[in-house]
């Protein structure tokens, strides 16, 4: 055993080992046309849990969260989510996704965007009546932007920009909150806005998993981690990603050591490059294993 | 001689009127979802993919409503079905699709021994030609798509603005994006006779478009293109009538004067409130120094 001491081990799944579950892959692979993303996913989130997703750009961060929302349908093994197949409990599930992946300059307003939140739970022949707006003012209350429902989500900074996918995950009244790098492009203090609202959220017994490539954020912010590179390759609370052997493994060729001090290369072109440092880390990390 | 009331003593003239703003009101309805989801270009593709269907009816004497819909819609179908296989890009799809249906409608047109005026109709539009029967027929498809927008509204908006948190929350994306693709063809179809398979786009995109360069909110986008919608072809129908021009020409003429005007207009006056403000800045600055 080279591993030093302290270091998550690679095949423990969980984040927490008792009560109910808000996922649970088993034996997962899953990928793109032919090009596999992540294989032999094992992992369990509970409920209540606020779960930071880290790992190198094209790890599998987005394609694992993916898969909870069911928005992927793994090739081998089970994505279970709140107690039934991924997809079933969708009305239950919350997706945001990343800010480029949204047009800003669409004619919506901050209401418009928490309203859509009830449209899966209305169905199609129902207009949005007082229950659903009473819902959407206390979603727009709790994240603090009931005076800015009217404005144009364009208008909004970013940090408020989330804040309204944030009511609309609310007054959907899933719980499961599902985020695509909720806090990547906002200054601190948003950022500890937006994870104030995400802790609150978990308290009050919502499970939160969030995808992030900030690992400042995901220490300081988040409650556990898991640490995603093709497979899981640490997991566990959020003090391991100051570990600097899970470190090593989970960005390979891709940490850099200065002094006593780590820095991770995020290289956006690691993910076109599937010949490169990727297999790189797989070699090391069966070798480190044997 | 009285310009607005003198057409109406002729009932094509009537006729037609009524016809452009139910084609209007369509277009606009359909073209709001068409010019937020980018899908202009399939409209294009969509109104060229009719003309065989247009064709094939008028050699089996079978109502080009019938012909247009099955052309239409199987287009619409077989390019979402080519795109999300994911084997070539979703414009590739469309330019390959498009381009083979029409070049088969150019091939049926030119088996056709005599030159057949009616069917050239169909290239540029002849609104005036349009006969009851014909506006009981587009009036029906009309209603259909009116319905179906009506019913889906929410959903068909919530799969725009962000088609991944919508499917996650349960929303059947696929299917919306799918149905989206037929209603749009449908109003091709309505829309055929009126404005023809060249300038239909037009139709659809230009409201949509002009109503997108002053609204905020998706209601009032729709609103604006409506009311752009229906009334542009009723002055151009005008128009056409006392300046004797091709009806469909100048109802495109009149929309895609409209959008100018407004882009110009909107263009202008941010301009405007830019200098405004840096001049007031610059003020501020002088004062303080």
């Amino acid at each position: 055993m080279t591993a030093t001491p302290g270091a998550v081990q690679v095949d423990a799944g969980s984040v927490a080992a008792d009560g109910p579950m808000a996922v649970r892959l088993v034996g997962v692979d899953a990928g793109y046309g032919d090009r596999i993303a992540l294989e032999e996913m094992n992992l369990d989130i509970p409920v209540g849990a606020l779960v930071a997703i880290v790992g190198p750009n094209g790890g599998g961060k987005s394609t694992l969260l993916k898969l909870i929302a069911g928005l992927l349908r793994p090739w081998t093994g089970t994505v279970e989510v709140l107690g039934a197949p991924a997809g079933r409990e969708s009305r239950r599930v919350a997706y945001v996704p990343q800010a480029e992946l949204v047009d800003w300059t669409f004619p919506v307003n901050v209401w418009n965007v928490a309203m859509m939140g009830r449209y899966p739970r209305l169905g199609p022949l129902h207009q949005p009546g007082k229950k659903d707006h009473d819902a959407v003012e206390a979603a727009l209350e709790r994240v603090g932007l009931s005076d800015r429902s009217r404005s144009p989500i364009g208008a909004l900074s970013g940090g408020q920009r989330r804040r309204a996918f944030l009511a609309r995950a609310i007054a959907a009244e899933a719980d499961l909150y599902l985020l695509d790098e909720p806090v990547t492009g906002v200054d601190v203090p948003t950022q500890e806005a937006i994870m104030d609202l995400l802790a609150a959220e978990a308290d009050r017994g919502k499970s939160v998993v969030a995808t992030t490539h900030d690992l400042a954020a995901a220490a300081r912010h988040f409650r556990s981690i898991v640490a995603v590179n093709r497979c899981i390759v640490a997991s566990g609370p959020a003090e391991i990603v100051t570990n600097a052997d899970v470190l090593a493994r989970v960005y390979g060729d891709h940490l850099l050591m200065l002094g006593d001090r780590l820095a991770v290369l995020d290289d956006s072109h690691h993910h076109d490059d599937p010949s490169g440092s990727e297999r790189h880390f797989h070699e090391g990390k069966r070798g480190g294993g044997a | 001689m009285n310009l607005i009331l003198d057409p109406l003593g002729y009932a094509f003239f009537v006729r037609a009127l009524a016809a452009s703003a139910i084609v209007g009101l369509v277009c606009a309805t359909v073209g709001s979802y068409m010019v937020l989801r980018g899908l202009a270009f399939m409209g294009d593709a969509l109104s060229h993919s009719a003309f065989p269907g247009v064709v094939a009816a008028y050699f089996l004497k079978a109502p080009f409503y019938l012909g247009a819909s099955i052309a239409a819609v199987g287009t619409a179908l077989a390019i979402g079905w080519v795109t999300r296989q994911g084997k070539v890009r979703g414009d590739t799809a469309i330019g390959v699709i498009f381009a083979g249906m029409f070049a088969l409608g150019v091939f049926f047109f030119s088996l056709i021994p005599n030159y057949v005026g009616d069917l050239f109709g169909f290239l540029f539009g002849e609104v005036l030609g349009i006969g009851v029967g014909d506006l009981v027929a587009l009036s029906v498809l009309a209603a259909f798509v009116l319905v179906t927008v009506a019913l889906l509204w929410k959903e068909l908006l919530y799969a725009t603005f962000d088609p991944l948190g919508a499917a996650a929350s349960g929303l059947p994306v696929g299917k919306l994006d799918y149905l989206l693709l037929a209603l749009i063809a449908l109003t091709i179809v309505i829309s055929l006779q009126s404005v023809g398979i060249i300038l239909v786009v037009a139709m659809l995109v230009t409201p949509a478009a002009t109503a997108q360069l002053v609204s905020q909110s998706f209601g009032r986008l729709v609103v604006l293109a409506i009311a752009v919608g229906i009334v542009c072809p009723m002055v151009g129908l005008y128009i056409s009538y006392w300046a004797n021009s091709a009806s469909g020409a100048t109802i495109v003429l009149v929309e895609t004067a409209v959008f100018t005007i407004v882009l110009v207009a909107t263009s202008l006056a941010g301009r405007y409130r830019h200098a405004g403000a840096s001049a007031r800045a610059e003020r501020a600055g002088s004062g303080s120094r």
